[in-house]
């Protein structure tokens, strides 16, 4: 039960956005009821515009109507908040000691700046050179990633150990988008042959109730993809015509 | 007699750092504003070391923090978040993060909005040219633009006292205006981002600060004598984009 008391809250989000499932995911882990609002990127509504009138993007979360913005910044904020709350599994979402707290944000963080751009890469790519150049850095970060998951999780279950934590989060929520590059260019990111590892704790991952209710299907990725696909060629028709 | 029982000594604490980075200029300021003795170990970035590359193998970059006998810290502000956990206790010692978690949010955010929308396209500015170097201005000068209305009159991003934030944007305090000289790239023009300015001089100004800072001549020697290979660096990037 979430604890009682603890204010109104609104999470603007998008259902294939990996920065606002992590969001979904942390306010789920600790059992806390807050208000859904699904958001239209591509028209954006005045509430998103106004909580975060510095990026623009999701996911927000709104408390006792102050916004706070930025994935990672928002599920700290979560745990730190709600830090005695969750369904019973094992609450926190960043370890308790300094020195684990700090190698789980050098690994979420290592997600957003090598990971992810290297995976839109793929998406964004408009030659085949481009897109394989993208593809192998991106397998180069999965491999680093497949090291973490031995050194974190001290051969228990998950980055977090026995239970999802902090890099689980940062990197699961990327679990649809690596279905939608499987699906698009038959790349599989997640080999069980070269990360066994994590091929595994992928299997784990989904199975947990927070992820089976929030996660949502490759095949949602691949329509939004081809949705951005069209956006960007029509941005880069405008630009070039200028 | 036997001696009353000694506390255990506390585990030394070595910051792999390298002349001129304001990252390890981030850590080096949180270290002393909570007290803590530290050893500089100096790197040549043009010529790394094996220590370095044994403790950061991800990266490759300063600053490193290594404390006692525990692995590697990497990656500048989670170094500072580390130091400020692992470096509590004592009624004097000075929190660099707030203690309300709503600004402690607030004070995440816009640390990383000065790593990824500031720091980011200011280097690129510097060293880049023609359509791509016009973006790389036009964001940063944007995102001063917001951190200058960020400051809102007050003293420091943190307030009346240094916080992350000021450590995150500790770049803009002196480096800046280093790297516009030497690059003889424009980024801000006489008068512009006035509460920034003040800002620059309150944190270059400060007694911890000041313990920390690299001398302006000296950083500017650094930057003009590793042109080349700063211009040569960014091509690279910009062509990976």
């Amino acid at each position: 039960m979430a604890e009682e008391g603890k204010g109104e809250v609104k999470l603007l989000g998008l259902n294939v956005s990996p920065f606002a499932i992590r969001a979904r995911m942390a306010l789920r882990l600790k059992g806390v009821s807050c208000e859904y609002l699904e958001q239209d990127l591509f028209h954006k509504g005045d509430l998103l515009l106004r909580s975060n009138p510095v990026n623009r993007k999701v996911p927000v979360l709104i408390h006792d109507g102050k916004p706070i913005c930025e994935s990672l910044v928002i599920v700290q904020y979560v745990d730190e908040v709600w830090a005695a709350a969750g369904d019973g599994e094992g609450t926190a979402i960043l370890p308790a000691d300094p020195y684990g707290r700090a190698i789980a944000r050098f690994w979420a963080a290592y997600i957003d700046d090598k990971l992810f751009p290297a995976l839109m890469g793929i998406m964004k790519a408009t030659t085949e050179e481009a897109r394989a150049e993208k593809a192998k850095e991106t397998f180069a970060a999965v491999e680093q990633l497949e090291k973490a998951f031995a050194e974190c999780s001290d051969g228990k279950s998950f980055f977090g150990g026995d239970s999802v934590g902090y890099v689980d989060l940062a990197l699961g929520c990327l679990l649809p988008w690596f279905g939608a590059v499987r699906e698009m260019f038959g790349l599989e990111i997640i080999d069980a042959a070269n990360t066994p590892l994590l091929a595994a704790w992928a299997e784990r991952f989904g199975e947990t109730a927070a992820a089976k209710e929030v996660l949502p299907e490759p095949d949602k990725a691949v329509e939004y993809a081809k949705k951005l696909q069209a956006h960007w060629t029509a941005a880069a028709a405008a630009a070039a015509a200028k | 007699m036997s001696r009353p029982p000694q506390p255990p000594a506390p585990a030394a604490v070595k910051l792999v750092t390298a002349f001129g980075s304001p990252f390890a200029h981030r850590v080096e300021v949180a270290l002393t504003l909570k007290g803590v003795p530290y050893e500089l170990v100096m790197e040549d970035l043009a010529n790394k070391s094996n220590l370095l590359l044994a403790h950061n193998p991800v990266h490759r970059m300063v600053p490193v923090l290594l404390h006692g006998d525990l692995p590697a810290v990497c990656e500048s502000l989670v170094i500072v978040e580390y130091v400020d956990e692992a470096f509590a206790d004592g009624p004097a010692v000075p929190r660099i993060l707030p203690a309300d978690p709503y600004d402690r949010a607030a004070a995440r955010f816009w640390a990383n909005f000065i790593d990824n929308k500031c720091l980011k396209p200011l280097w690129l500015s510097m060293w880049s040219n023609g359509e791509a170097q016009e973006r790389f201005v036009r964001e940063t000068r944007e995102s001063l633009a917001i951190l200058d209305a960020q400051l809102d009159g007050k003293r420091f991003f943190g307030g009346d006292a240094l916080g992350f934030v000021d450590l995150a944007a500790c770049t803009l305090a002196l480096w800046l205006d280093v790297l516009q000289e030497v690059a003889g790239v424009r980024l801000v023009v006489d008068g512009e981002y006035p509460a920034l300015r003040r800002w620059a001089k309150e944190y270059t100004s400060d007694e911890t600060v000041r313990r920390c800072l690299p001398d302006r001549d000296q950083l500017a020697a650094y930057f003009a004598a590793n042109k080349a290979r700063f211009t040569s660096l960014v091509h690279a990037a910009v062509q990976q984009q």
